[in-house]
C-alpha cells in the first residue's frame, strides 16, 4: 500500500507520483513535506537530515524537489574542493550564469552574500528555495566560518532560502567550540528487512516471475544481511549474482519452485562473493570472468587476496622472516629460538604467563637493524655474506611498505624498523621457502 | 473545537490555515520582529538612548551586547534601530555599516564592505593607502558635510563580535575605538557577541512566550478562526503533559531559537484535516527533539558491527578506557564465538576490518593520535565515541536482536 502524501499547495497528482517513487520512505518524506510547507512560505532556516549511508536522503530529497519543481540547488560537498565551486554552483542554479560570472578570483563569504543580495533584489524568491548539501561532513574541513554562516544563510541574504544538509555522521559532530545557529534534526531510519527485500524485489528480471526474483533476494539477504544493511550495495550483489541463480534453471535441472534445490546451488556461492566482491578485492568485471573459468575447470580454487601473490628475492624473504619474528618476539627470548647450545633454559621460566596479552594483539613492535641481522643469519641456511645487496634488500622492503622505518632517517647508524605484514601473509611467504614460522613464534607456544 | 464550527466561518477552513501557517512561519523563522521585544526593557530604552545620542548629538559610543546564543541580542538590536529610524532627524543623518564576523574573515575584506555600505568606491577609486588607519580616517572624512565642520554620524554593526577580535592585529576594532574616542567622527560601535556568560534574564519569561508566540495578531481577516486558534492554544499550554514537555525542553536549553524550532515542528502539523495543535503533536515534537542520534544510528548497523561495538564495551570495561585496536576487538568477538557452538557470525578477518572501518567513518570508534600512516590498519588505536547506556538502548531496540549477543553485552566481563 502506498500511504498518501498530504500538502497543501500542491498538485494533489504530483504529489501521488512522489510517494509511488519513494517506497519505504513516505513517513520521512511526509514529515519533510510538512516542514517544507507551502512553497511560497517560509521554512526553517537550516534543516539537518542524518541517517546511514544508502538510507535515502539524497533520493526522497531529490525526488521531491524534482518533481514538486522547486527552485534548488544541489552542491555534493565532496566534489567542492575550493568554496568557489560551492558558491559558483549555488548562483547558478538560483540567478542562471551571469550571476555565477560576478564572482570574483577566490571569493570570500562575504562576496558570495554580496551577489546573492544583489541578485536577490532583481529576482526576489516567490518560492522558498532550496540548497542541498550532501555529504556535509566534509564542511566541517573547509574554513571554520563556513559551516555558521551557511546555517544561517536566511538570515544572512535575507531571502527565503532554506539549506538543507545531508550526512551519514551526526550533528554532535559537527557543532562548532562557539555553538551556533541549530538546524533543526531529522533521522532517517535505516530500511529493515522487509523494506530490504521489498524495495530489491522490485528490480525483478522480466523473463523471471516475481515470485521467483523474490525468493532469490530472500537467499540473498539470509547470507548478507548480518554484515551489510546497504541498498546500495545489496542491489550490486543482486545483480552480480542472479545469473549463477538462475543456471540449474536454464539448463533444466530444476523448476522454479524448487527453492531448496536453488539454495543449495548459490549459497556457497554467495559466501564466496562475501570474501572478494564485497571486499572489492575484485571487480565485477573480473567476478564475472572468474564464474566462467570455474565452470570448465573445477580445480582447486586460487587464493583470491591480492596480497598471497607477492613475488620477492629469495633473500627478501628470509629478511621478511627474520623481521616478522624480530617484531612479534621478545628480544629476551631470541637465544631460546636460534642458539643451538642456548643451555639450561627453565621451561617455565621462559614461559612467563604473566605477560597475558600476546603481541599478535598489541601489534609490531620496533627493533634495531642489528637484530634483525642476527635472526637473518641464523633463519637463511647458507652463508651469506653482509653484503651491501642485503642492505639494499632492506631498504626496498621499506619503499615496498613491508617493513616501515620508524626511527628518523638522519639515524644512519643505528636505524629502527617495524614490520608491517600480517600473520597470513608472513606464512604464505614462509611456504614458499619451506621455513616453519609458527615454531619459532613465542605466542604460538 | 470541532471540524463543523470552522466551516462556519465566513473564509474556508483551507484559506484559513495557509494564512495562519504564512503568519507563524514568518514569525518563527525569524523574518519578522516582534511588535515590542519582551523581558529586556531596560536594555532597549538604555540602547535607544545610546544610539539616538550618536544620531542627533554627534557622541561617540561604544556598545557590546553579550548573551547567550538565541537570547535575542539581534532581536533587540533590530527592535531599537526601527524605533530609531522612525525618528525623522535619525532617518537622514545616520549611515549604517553591518559587519558580520562570519563573513567579514579579515580587515581588508572587513574594509572594502565598509567602503561598498558607505558608498565611497568611488571617491576612493584607485588611491593606494599606506595603512588601514589612513584608509579609514578617509572613508570617514569624505562623509563631512558640504560645510566641513561636523561629520555624518555612522554605526557600525559586529555581529559575531568575538570574531573580530581573531583578525590579526585586532586592526579593525583598534581603529574603530580609536576613532570613537578621539572624537575624529561621531561612530557608534556596537558589537554582538555570546562569548561571556551574562545574566540569564529571559528565563522567567519562557513558558509565558509560547503564547504570545502562537497567538495571532488582531487583523487576521477571518476573527472566528483567529478566535478559534487562540482559544485552542490557550487550552493547549493548560494541558499538563504540554507543559511538562516544554519544561523540559526548558530545562535543556533556553534559547529561543531552539523554542523556535520545536514549535515549528508542531506548526508543520498543522493541516486542513487537522487545523489545531494538539496535545500530541506537541508531544510528538518533544520526541523528534529530544531523540538521541548516536542511539538512531547505532539502530542502523549490522549485526556484525554491533557485535564489535559490544567487544570494545567489554574491552573499554576490562581495561578501564584504554584505547583498542582491531586485533583486540576482534579477539575479544572470537572468544564470544568459542563460547557459542553455531557459528553463524563466523567472519574472515577482511570482512571484520570492514565493518570496522565502516564504524570509523560513521564517527563512532575515533583514532587515537593522528600517526596512522606508520601503522598497520588493525593495530591502530582506538578510542570509542559511545557510552555504556547508550549502547544498551539501542541494543533494547535494536530489531530482532539475538538473544545470545543481548546476554552477552549484559555479562559483566566479555
Amino acid at each position: 500500500m502506498i500511504a498518501r502524501l498530504q500538502q497543501t499547495g500542491y498538485e494533489e497528482d504530483r504529489l501521488q507520483r512522489v510517494a509511488k517513487l519513494l517506497p519505504c520512505r513516505e513517513l520521512q518524506a511526509g514529515t519533510l513535506l510538512s516542514i517544507m510547507g507551502q512553497p511560497q512560505q517560509y521554512s526553517y532556516p537550516s534543516v539537518f537530515i542524518y541517517g546511514h549511508r544508502a538510507s535515502g536522503k539524497s533520493h526522497v530529497m531529490h525526488i521531491l524537489l524534482k518533481e514538486l519543481e522547486l527552485p534548488h540547488a544541489t552542491v555534493s560537498c565532496v566534489e567542492c574542493v575550493s568554496v568557489a565551486l560551492l558558491f559558483e554552483q549555488v548562483l547558478l542554479s538560483f540567478f542562471g550564469c551571469d550571476a555565477a560570472s560576478l564572482l570574483p578570483r577566490s571569493p570570500s563569504l562575504s562576496d558570495f552574500v554580496r551577489i546573492y543580495r544583489q541578485q536577490c533584489l532583481e529576482m526576489p524568491a516567490k518560492q522558498t528555495r532550496y540548497v542541498v548539501m550532501e555529504k556535509a561532513e566534509l564542511l566541517r574541513d573547509m574554513d571554520a566560518n563556513l559551516l555558521p554562516a551557511i546555517l544561517r544563510l536566511q538570515e544572512l541574504v535575507e531571502d527565503n532560502v532554506t539549506v538543507i544538509f545531508l550526512s551519514e555522521i551526526v550533528w554532535d559532530k559537527f557543532r562548532p567550540n562557539t555553538g551556533c545557529f541549530e538546524p533543526l534534526l531529522l533521522h532517517f531510519p535505516d530500511y529493515s528487512k522487509g523494506e530490504l527485500q521489498q524495495i530489491l524485489s522490485q528490480d525483478k528480471h522480466p523473463s523471471y516471475s516475481a515470485e521467483f526474483y523474490s525468493s532469490y533476494i530472500n537467499i540473498l539477504l539470509g547470507v548478507f544481511y548480518s554484515v551489510c544493511r546497504d541498498l546500495r550495495e545489496l542491489r550490486h550483489l543482486a545483480a552480480l549474482n542472479f545469473s549463477k541463480f538462475c543456471e540449474p534453471l536454464a539448463e533444466g535441472k530444476v523448476k522454479e519452485s524448487d527453492t531448496h534445490k536453488l539454495w543449495r546451488n548459490i549459497e556457497p556461492h554467495l559466501k564466496k562473493a562475501m570474501q572478494t566482491v564485497y571486499l572489492r578485492e575484485v571487480s565485477s568485471l573480473q567476478w564475472e570472468q572468474m564464474q566462467q573459468v570455474e565452470e570448465k575447470e573445477t580445480g582447486p580454487l586460487r587464493g583470491l587476496s591480492a596480497h598471497t601473490h607477492v613475488e620477492l628475492p629469495y633473500y627478501s624473504k628470509f629478511l621478511l622472516i627474520a623481521a616478522y619474528l624480530a617484531s612479534y618476539n621478545p628480544a629476551r627470548t631470541d637465544k631460546r629460538f636460534f642458539l643451538k647450545h642456548h643451555g639450561k633454559i627453565k621451561k617455565t621460566n621462559f614461559l612467563k604467563k604473566n605477560e597475558k596479552t600476546s603481541n599478535h594483539l598489541l601489534g609490531p613492535k620496533p627493533f634495531p637493524l642489528d637484530r634483525l641481522l642476527a635472526i637473518f643469519y641464523s633463519v637463511v641456511d647458507s652463508r651469506v655474506a653482509p653484503t651491501a645487496s642485503i642492505f639494499s634488500q632492506i631498504s626496498s622492503l621499506v619503499t615496498l611498505q613491508l617493513l616501515t622505518q620508524v626511527s628518523h632517517d638522519d639515524q644512519l647508524d643505528a636505524p629502527k624498523y617495524k614490520c608491517a605484514v600480517s600473520m597470513d601473509f608472513i606464512c604464505a611467504i614462509s611456504r614458499t621457502v619451506n621455513f616453519d614460522i609458527v615454531k619459532y613464534l613465542y605466542d604460538f607456544l | 473545537m470541532s471540524k463543523r464550527k470552522v466551516k462556519d466561518a465566513h473564509l474556508p477552513v483551507g484559506e484559513c490555515i495557509t494564512q495562519l501557517q504564512k503568519i507563524l512561519r514568518e514569525r518563527l523563522c525569524n523574518q519578522q520582529l516582534p511588535e515590542k521585544p519582551e523581558g529586556v526593557g531596560a536594555q532597549h530604552k538604555h540602547l535607544l538612548e545610546l544610539l539616538r545620542r550618536t544620531a542627533v548629538h554627534g557622541e561617540s559610543n561604544s556598545v557590546l551586547i553579550v548573551g547567550p546564543r538565541g537570547a535575542g541580542k539581534t532581536m533587540l538590536l533590530k527592535s531599537v534601530l526601527r524605533e530609531l529610524l522612525e525618528e525623522k532627524e535619525v532617518q537622514k543623518n545616520l549611515l549604517q555599516v553591518q559587519l558580520n564576523g562570519l563573513l567579514q574573515t579579515d580587515d581588508r575584506i572587513a574594509l572594502k564592505e565598509i567602503t561598498r555600505q558607505l558608498h565611497l568606491e568611488n571617491v576612493v577609486g584607485d588611491k593606494v593607502f599606506g595603512s588601514f588607519a589612513e584608509n579609514l580616517a578617509f572613508l570617514l572624512e569624505a562623509l563631512k558635510k558640504g560645510d566641513r565642520s561636523s561629520s555624518r554620524p555612522v554605526l557600525f554593526v559586529l555581529d559575531e563580535f568575538d570574531l573580530f577580535a581573531h583578525h590579526k592585529n585586532q586592526t579593525l576594532l583598534y581603529n574603530l575605538f580609536d576613532v570613537s574616542q578621539s572624537a575624529q567622527a561621531p561612530i557608534a560601535v556596537v558589537g554582538l557577541t555570546c562569548r561571556l556568560d551574562v545574566l540569564e534574564l529571559l528565563e522567567k519569561r519562557y513558558i509565558e512566550r509560547v503564547q504570545t508566540q502562537l497567538s495571532l495578531p488582531q487583523d487576521f481577516p477571518d476573527e472566528k478562526f483567529a478566535k478559534d486558534w487562540n482559544e485552542s492554544v490557550k487550552a493547549l499550554c493548560e494541558d499538563k503533559s504540554v507543559e511538562e514537555v516544554l519544561l523540559r525542553h526548558f530545562n535543556c536549553s533556553r534559547d529561543f531559537r531552539s523554542l523556535h524550532m520545536f514549535l515549528m515542528l508542531c506548526l508543520s502539523r498543522v493541516t486542513v484535516a487537522k487545523p489545531v495543535v494538539k496535545a500530541a503533536d506537541v508531544l510528538e515534537a518533544g520526541r523528534l527533539c529530544f531523540a538521541d542520534a548516536k542511539a538512531d544510528m547505532l539502530h542502523g548497523l549490522s549485526i556484525l558491527e554491533l557485535c564489535l561495538i559490544i567487544a570494545m564495551k567489554h574491552l573499554n570495561d576490562v581495561y578501564e578506557g584504554e584505547p583498542f585496536n582491531l586485533q583486540m576487538v576482534h579477539n575479544e568477538f572470537k572468544k564470544f564465538l568459542q563460547r557459542k557452538s553455531n557459528s553463524m557470525y563466523n567472519f574472515e578477518q577482511p570482512v571484520v576490518l570492514k565493518a570496522f572501518e565502516h564504524l570509523q567513518q560513521l564517527e563512532l570508534i575515533r583514532p587515537v593520535d593522528g600517526s596512522s600512516a606508520k601503522t598497520q590498519r588493525e593495530y591502530q588505536l582506538m578510542r570509542l565515541m559511545l557510552d555504556n547506556s547508550q549502547i544498551m538502548e539501542a541494543l533494547q531496540k535494536y530489531p530482532q536482536c539475538p538473544t545470545d549477543v543481548k546476554q552477552w553485552a549484559m555479562s559483566a566481563f566479555g
